[in-house]
């Protein structure tokens, strides 16, 4: 077990490493200098550079930019907000864009799993129909899709939630962005968790269960959902990084004042530190999110641990 | 011994017509005869591939089915809803726009009656600049397709032949390959999309080349686990024996055998292709105008959602209906494929 974690642990490790070096490799090469004032001649700039450490060698500008990424200090903004530290800008935004995501995770995984039980309980009839075109519906139409329909029947034309992000009612903003992003967490977990509990509700065990006669609400609380979410337990990971990227765009639609919003304002401004530091914490999310998912597998199932290499 | 007598009724037929039952499940059919009785009974994935059928042959022919082109502009014609000649007279697509006015009254106008334009039939409407939506719609559904189909031959071609070569070897050169693969799939891919498309010109191909960079991963998973599974069977063993080199095993061998659950997998990354390439159109760093992509055209039309909701409805549906069809059809094909991955 341990040597499994471990293991785990050394590939996080170099996928972050790689993932920084990408990242400073790739915006090296983007076009646009940071310095697009036109009041700037050649001299000034030249010192702008040496002020920034932009005209140091390659490998001492990446080693000095991992240290500092990995120390939390992600460097000043260029554009955006001149001289401003990103990791202030950042830390001001993460805010908002994790309550979003955390309040879709738990609505989407509540309303998916009673979705799925629901359908594998009255399998075959209208109920599991119904959920299986809800499921289908929300896993293949993109979430900015629902966003926009929300946005505008919903919050422009019945009136009842704000359009753009208000920060005197955070609360009620922040419902229609929550719904949309967990319609496709809804789909996938209600899927799984219906496929999952038609396997357990055939087993022996549930059988037995029914002919010692005990409430129906107890079997499927107590017996069969208890073994039919180990596996959904795999699909959460993933689930949750998609939310939080998937967030990108429903921010813009709500003009929410996260990190996707942050994120495209530094693409569209060529604000380099801004870019390659939204682009860390998102990946070091994901990372952190697969080897915690990673780990509670292995913990949970023991030929999880031999298939991936003891 | 006493004979046994039979009575007339003691026996009773046990259908009502003596019909002969036939055996379906073990009855000799045809492999492809038995997928598409399995295809055909599967109402969604039916509904699919007709969905997919209609919106691939408009892609082709619907820009050429009015005079106008996806870069003609007429800015007297900006911004009209849609009218449709003859479903104009049931009181639906004839162009007129309700708004309720600040004392709450409802009024009727008709763009094209009051610009003088009782000849001009558009029938999606126009944009903000006077130009055809429909012909634009399905223009940009080409560009979307032709991105996502590109993107994706490719991906089975790179995760193919990687999944393959590391399946095959296995040991160190499967180790490595594979944790290769492995941390450059712990990458979000819409991150790397991103900052990919950020780094290359804009254009179809660069979008191409972006979806590609992450997208043969899941093809190696697949192929690999494939070829896992056929490397230990008899006839490669015979093939060995004879003296084959390893590059034919892998490609004359295996390669068939792997070849069909490759495509039928690859099904499923069209719709994930036609995604990426509309949320890179929508953050700004898709097809550059006056091109067009569904991504693009929504991403126009989301500008004026609450004044002219015409302009992005009909590229959302049309967005909306491909891919949840894409989704329906790989479905039905997989289950068709291959009862045993079917879910119950």
């Amino acid at each position: 077990m341990g040597k499994y974690i471990l293991k785990r642990i050394a590939i996080a490790c170099a996928t972050l490493f790689v993932i920084l070096f990408i990242l400073f490799v790739m915006l090296e090469f983007m076009p646009g200098s940071p310095f697009n004032d036109e009041k700037l001649n050649e001299a000034q700039k030249a010192l702008l550079y040496a002020k920034y450490g932009l005209d140091d060698p390659f490998f001492i500008r990446f080693f000095n930019y991992a240290k500092n990424m990995l120390q939390g200090d992600f460097g000043v903004s260029y554009v955006i907000n001149k001289n401003f530290a990103v990791s202030t800008m950042i830390f001001q935004r993460l805010a908002v864009t994790i309550v979003i995501g955390i309040q879709a995770m738990v609505l989407g995984t509540i309303v998916g799993l009673i979705l799925g039980i629901l359908a594998a309980l009255k399998h075959n009839t209208w109920v599991d129909t119904l959920a299986s075109i809800i499921s289908v519906i929300g896993v293949s139409v993109p979430s900015y899709v629902f966003a926009l329909g929300l946005a505008y029947f919903v919050g422009f034309k019945l009136g009842w939630f704000p359009i753009t992000y208000n920060p005197s009612n955070a609360a009620m903003s922040t419902i229609l962005p929550t719904i949309a992003l967990s319609l496709f967490t809804i789909a996938n977990i209600a899927r799984f968790t219906r496929s999952e509990m038609i396997d357990v509700l055939s087993s022996d065990y549930i059988l037995l269960v029914k002919s010692k006669g005990i409430k129906e609400y107890k079997m499927i609380i107590k017996h069969a959902l208890r073994n039919a979410l180990i596996p959904i337990i795999t699909v959460m990971g993933p689930l949750l990084v998609g939310l939080l990227t998937g967030s990108m765009v429903i921010e813009k639609i709500f003009a929410i004042p996260g990190i996707g919003s942050l994120m495209i304002a530094a693409i569209q401004g060529n604000d380099y530190n801004v870019v390659l530091s939204v682009a860390f914490v998102y990946s070091a999310m994901y990372i952190f999110t697969m080897l915690i998912i990673d780990i509670l597998y292995g913990v949970i199932d023991p030929r999880i641990r031999v298939a991936k290499g003891e | 011994m006493d004979e046994i007598k039979f009575e007339k009724d003691d026996f009773e037929f046990a259908h009502d017509s003596n019909d002969k039952l036939i055996d379906k499940t073990y009855s000799n059919s045809s492999y492809m005869k038995d997928v598409m009785t399995h295809f055909l009974k599967n109402k969604g994935a039916l509904f699919g591939a007709i969905v997919i059928v209609i919106i691939i042959l408009l892609a082709i022919f619907g820009p050429y089915f009015n005079s106008h082109t996806y870069k003609s502009m007429t800015i007297e014609h900006a911004s009209l809803t849609p009218r449709i000649p003859i479903v104009e007279n049931l009181g639906i697509f004839n162009g007129e726009i309700k708004r309720t006015n600040r004392e709450g009254e409802v009024i009727v106008t008709n763009q094209y009656l009051d610009k003088g334009l009782e000849d001009v039939y558009y029938w999606f409407g126009t944009d903000t600049q006077g130009r055809d939506i429909f012909t634009r719609v399905f223009e940009g559904t080409r560009i979307s397709l032709i991105i996502a189909f590109t993107a994706v031959i490719i991906d089975i071609f790179i995760g193919m032949f990687y999944g393959v070569i590391s399946g095959y070897f296995g040991g160190k050169v499967d180790m490595v390959m594979q944790r290769f693969a492995e941390v450059l799939n712990g990458i979000p891919t819409l991150v790397l999309v991103t900052l990919l498309s950020l780094l290359l010109p804009p254009g179809i191909w660069s979008i191409i080349f972006a979806l590609m960079i992450t997208g043969w991963i899941g093809m190696n998973r697949i192929a690999r686990a494939q070829v896992l599974k056929i490397k230990e069977q008899e006839f490669i063993l015979a093939s060995k024996t004879l003296g084959a080199k390893n590059f034919a095993i892998m490609f004359k061998d295996i390669l068939p055998n792997i070849f069909g659950q490759v495509i039928i997998m690859s099904m499923f990354s069209i719709p994930n292709a036609i995604f990426t390439e509309s949320f890179l159109s929508f953050i700004g760093l898709g097809i550059p105008g006056p091109m067009a992509s569904l991504g693009s055209l929504v991403s126009e039309g989301y500008k004026s959602l609450t004044i002219y909701p015409h302009i992005i409805g009909s590229s959302i549906i049309v967005l909306a209906l491909l891919m949840l069809s894409f989704n329906l059809f790989a479905d039905g094909l997989r289950d068709a494929f291959d009862p045993k991955m079917k879910q119950q």
